[in-house]
């Protein structure tokens, strides 16, 4: 790309600055960037690399924008409702800055897909929400030799690194595995429509990410090569650690392409058994059994409640010291997306076995009340 | 031998503080037992050790009023 085609109007109070300058406006333009998931951490930084003027964004999310996104995903509108996330990112992008190429993917990232959308890009941001997308994302970025961009969020603190990129001193880079070489299982973590999530605290998140990411592209400043930085929003606590490379993570990694389509990360990603499940009506059916508990394991003040049946509440984090206390035959526990219900049917699983039927709402209250 | 623990996360609600404090602890394989003696819960919890802002994979001996960061992996975006 020619000089002459930088909006110099657009970029001037960055290109001023001595570390940045013209060159480093050229690189961004030149640079090529995927975002994968276009949520709370990927519209931050969506909007301030475009904003920056990163010559080629590529957008990968297979969602539609819902209510609950709008707290926190702040490139849509309440009007976008029911609209993919990729396609709206890009109409909204497009509008900041015409002057670059925005690639919408509207499609999840799956292990037959990925090394594919991933390989034309320079550096990859991970703004994915859950353990099998992560780990997906890091194998296939250590597969194809692409620096990644981390970052995660809980409740009011979050993590940012910067993974698979070499740094000065030559150090071996570090990748997800390093930090933590196995997923984690369902139950040892909660994800954020389960423990909730602070709508500033992914926008901080996810705009360090666009920092690190623009430093990576200008070669300007300290990035976050070979180490975590973690923030608190709640007491502004920083704090920072390094990372080592482990000898065993490659083991973990799938070496070739054919290996890596040979992955299945939602199996790794998940122990618990999905055979507890019940839908909708098989859950009407149960409701009229006599010698039946129905137990929601969300915690106290979780709404809508239910009505049209009766009910006890066991909080999941009580579920383990209370479990005893479930006496009948028949056990049917709900919550509110159908994830803690599923750990909580687990549970009741390890301690009682099959001297009791354990049923799991599927898709939580908030489903089953739209059914009726 | 004092040893000063910042806890990140949700490990933050098994000791209802961000930092706890242990006396006569020798090394890092000692610590995580005696956690799990003091607070059950950390046998259920995934998280990587921090000795002195640096994280570590094996056992690792403690120094006096040294600080360790216990980290849990997040998943949300």
């Amino acid at each position: 790309m020619k000089t002459d085609h930088i909006s110099y109007e657009r970029y001037q109070r960055q290109i001023i600055l001595k570390e940045f300058g013209e060159a480093g406006q050229l690189k961004l333009l030149q640079s090529k960037v995927l975002v994968v998931g276009a949520g709370g951490l990927g519209c931050p930084a969506l909007q301030y690399l475009a904003a920056a003027g990163v010559g080629n964004i590529g957008i990968a999310d297979d969602d539609v924008i819902s209510l609950s996104n709008l707290h926190r995903q702040v490139l849509y509108s309440t009007f976008d409702i029911g609209f993919s996330k990729a396609e709206k990112a890009k109409q909204s992008l497009t509008r900041l800055n015409p002057g670059i190429h925005i690639t919408a993917y509207n499609e999840r990232l799956t292990t037959q897909n990925a090394l594919a959308i991933i390989a034309p890009y320079d550096i990859v941001i991970d703004g994915t929400d859950n353990f099998a997308s992560r780990y997906l994302v890091n194998d296939a970025c250590v597969l194809l030799n692409k620096p990644l961009v981390y970052g995660a969020v809980s409740q009011f603190e979050g993590q940012v690194a910067v993974f698979n990129c070499k740094n000065k001193k030559g150090d071996i880079p570090v990748n997800y595995r390093d930090l933590f070489p196995q997923p984690p299982k369902d139950g040892e973590v909660l994800n954020c429509a389960e423990s909730g999530v602070l709508g500033v605290l992914p926008g901080i998140i996810g705009t360090m990410q666009a920092n690190e990411t623009i430093k990576l592209i200008i070669g300007m400043g300290k990035a976050l090569i070979n180490s975590l930085l973690t923030y608190n929003a709640f007491n502004n606590r920083v704090y920072e650690v390094l990372l080592t490379a482990l000898k065993e993570t490659s083991l973990l990694i799938p070496a070739t392409k054919a290996a890596f389509e040979q992955m299945d990360y939602d199996w790794l990603c998940s122990s618990t058994n999905r055979r507890f499940e019940i839908d909708g009506a098989g859950f009407d059916d149960l409701l009229n059994l006599t010698d039946v508990d129905i137990i929601d394991v969300r915690e106290p003040g979780e709404l809508p409640l239910p009505t049209g049946f009766n009910y006890t509440q066991i909080p999941l984090s009580q579920f383990k010291e209370k479990i005893t206390t479930i006496k009948s035959d028949t056990v049917i526990v709900f919550c509110q997306s159908g994830k803690r219900s599923l750990q909580a049917a687990q549970w009741l699983f390890d301690t009682f076995g099959e001297s009791k039927k354990i049923f799991s709402l599927q898709g939580g209250i908030p489903a089953w009340l739209k059914q009726v | 031998m004092k040893v000063n623990i910042i806890l990140f996360g949700q490990l933050t609600d098994i000791t209802g503080a961000d930092t706890v404090t242990l006396e006569n602890i020798l090394d890092t394989d000692n610590l995580v037992s005696t956690l799990h003696k003091s607070y059950p819960a950390f046998i259920h919890s995934k998280y990587v050790i921090a000795v002195d802002k640096k994280v570590i994979s094996e056992n690792t001996p403690l120094l006096n009023n040294c600080t360790v960061a216990l980290l849990p992996p997040f998943s949300g975006g």
